[in-house]
Formats: C-alpha cells, structure tokens, sequence
C-alpha cells in the first residue's frame, strides 16, 4: 500500500496510512503513516468495538494535520492486549494460508452463486 | 520485524520489501478535515456480494464498492490473514462504519461515494507501482476526493 500512497500523493491527493507492520512501513517510506501495534488482520481495530475503530480512524485522519515530515509515523497507545503473547503466537502458527489457485476465493458458497448470476461485474476492475 | 520473520518463516524465497530510501512525496491538505472529501482504499481483499471475489494467485484486481453498502454485505477474501475477525466485522480492514460516524460529527466533511479495494501482498512491485497504483490514483482524483485513507492488509 505503500507505494500507492506515493503515487497518489506525488498526483497531488494527501494521504495518512494506517499500518500495523512497521517494518514494512519503514522500508516502503510513504508520505505519512500511523502504527497500531495489532495483529495482521486488524489494521483499523478490533471487531464489533465501533468506538476504538472510530477513535483509531479519527486518530489516522488527524495525522494529516499532525505530521509535518515526509515519512513521519505516528505510533498509536493503544495495545491488543495486556501482554504481547499474540505476537509470538502469530509466529509458532506458521502458515496458514490458503492454496493459492486463479479462480476467485469466496467466503461463502452462497457469494458464488451471487456473482454468477449478476453476470458482468461492473464494479470488479480486472488490471 | 516480526512480518519479514513471518514470511521467511514460510519457506518462500526472502522476499525483499520495496525499499524507497529517499523522501516520500508531499501534498498538504488543501482544506480544513471538517470540510474535506474523503476516500478509502483498503487492501483486505474486500468485496461485496454480487462481486467477483480475489483470487489468491498474485491477483492486482480492484473492487468499486459503494460506501452506503450495508456492511453485512461486505465479505473478505485474502490468502494472507485470518480472516475470523474480519469475516465478524469487515470493518476491522474497511472501517465505513467509523467514516461515517467522523462525517455525522463534522469531523470530515464528507466520504466519496465510492471506495477501493484490492488484496494486499501483491508479490511484484512492478505491477503495483505501474498498474494498480495509476489506477487507483486516477480514480480517486475522479472522485475529487481531498485526503486518501489507505488500510492495508
């Protein structure tokens, strides 16, 4: 996402960057970014808690008028839990993704058959 | 560090993250936030139902998505994270629900009526830097939107 944060930003469009991998963030450097130290999957909070996603969303919108050094990161208080347990879990769970296939990964079934019958997607920019 | 030891954990090749050493392009905002237009582009392989969902072989696909889209019609589909939590409420990667709660509190003016996204960890820069990043610039400057807030997964 970094290097799109470049380029909309070098076409004249501000950006703020949310990001909860930090050493990507640092090495791919765009224009402003803001650090939430959660698991991967989780990069604008945790489910079904509206008020710390919007605290957190509010907090990356603010970093526009806050930062004022091209690369700057602004680092976020708040922790995903009360210990860092999750992190060393996140690396004993070595990897579980998917078997990775060119035909379109659904979460359901019942999307499948959705897409199929509204034929043309209009919407699904294919590049 | 722990992402990098994640994937070289994976038994892939080390996979060497862009690396921009000089400064980051620069835009000041134009206008106060409580006034501004603004976009959202997330890379946690959303879609909505009705769509084309991603596949995970290096696909550098985008996905228009109305932001009046009830959220419970957001679905995910990404080869990188677990989703559980995502799947209980996309807004953990797509976060319309807060944006519209910071336009009813005047703190942004407004969102654009159409936000982006794609699958994050797109394996060529290349692609990335020449496809997909001109497209989404372009369309959010269609969208005259005044500040982009990008969520990556």
């Amino acid at each position: 996402m970094g290097l799109i944060a470049r380029r909309v930003e070098a076409d004249g469009i501000p950006t703020t960057s949310l990001t909860s991998a930090l050493s990507i963030t640092r090495s791919v450097n765009p224009p402003r970014a803001v650090f939430l130290d959660y698991p991967l999957g989780h990069t604008a909070g945790k489910a079904k808690d509206p008020a710390l996603q919007r605290e957190i969303v509010a907090a990356a919108l603010a970093a526009v008028d806050e930062l004022d050094q091209p690369g700057a990161v602004k680092m976020l208080p708040y922790r995903w839990s009360r210990d860092d347990d999750w992190k060393r879990e996140t690396m004993l769970n070595g990897d579980t993704r998917s078997h990775r296939s060119s035909s379109p990964e659904y979460q359901c079934e019942a999307d499948r058959a959705l897409a199929v019958a509204a034929g043309d997607c209009p919407t699904c920019v294919f590049l | 560090m722990r992402t990098r030891d994640l994937y070289s954990s994976l038994g892939h090749d080390p996979y060497r993250w862009v690396r921009n050493d000089d400064a980051p392009p620069w835009t000041e905002l134009a206008k106060p936030l409580r006034e501004c237009r603004v976009g959202l582009v997330g890379s946690g392989g959303v879609y909505r139902t009705g769509q084309v969902a991603f596949h995970h072989r290096d696909d550098i696909s985008l996905r228009v998505i109305d932001t009046s889209v009830p959220v419970p019609e957001l679905r995910t589909s990404h080869f990188a994270y677990d989703q559980t939590d995502a799947r209980t409420d996309p807004n953990v990667v797509f976060p319309l629900d807060a944006l519209h709660a910071l336009v009813a509190e005047g703190v942004i003016g407004e969102l654009s009526a159409r936000a982006y996204a794609f699958m994050g960890g797109i394996y060529s820069a290349r692609r990335v830097r020449d496809v997909l990043a001109p497209e989404i610039s372009r369309r959010l400057a269609e969208d005259q939107v005044d500040l982009a807030l990008l969520v990556p997964v």
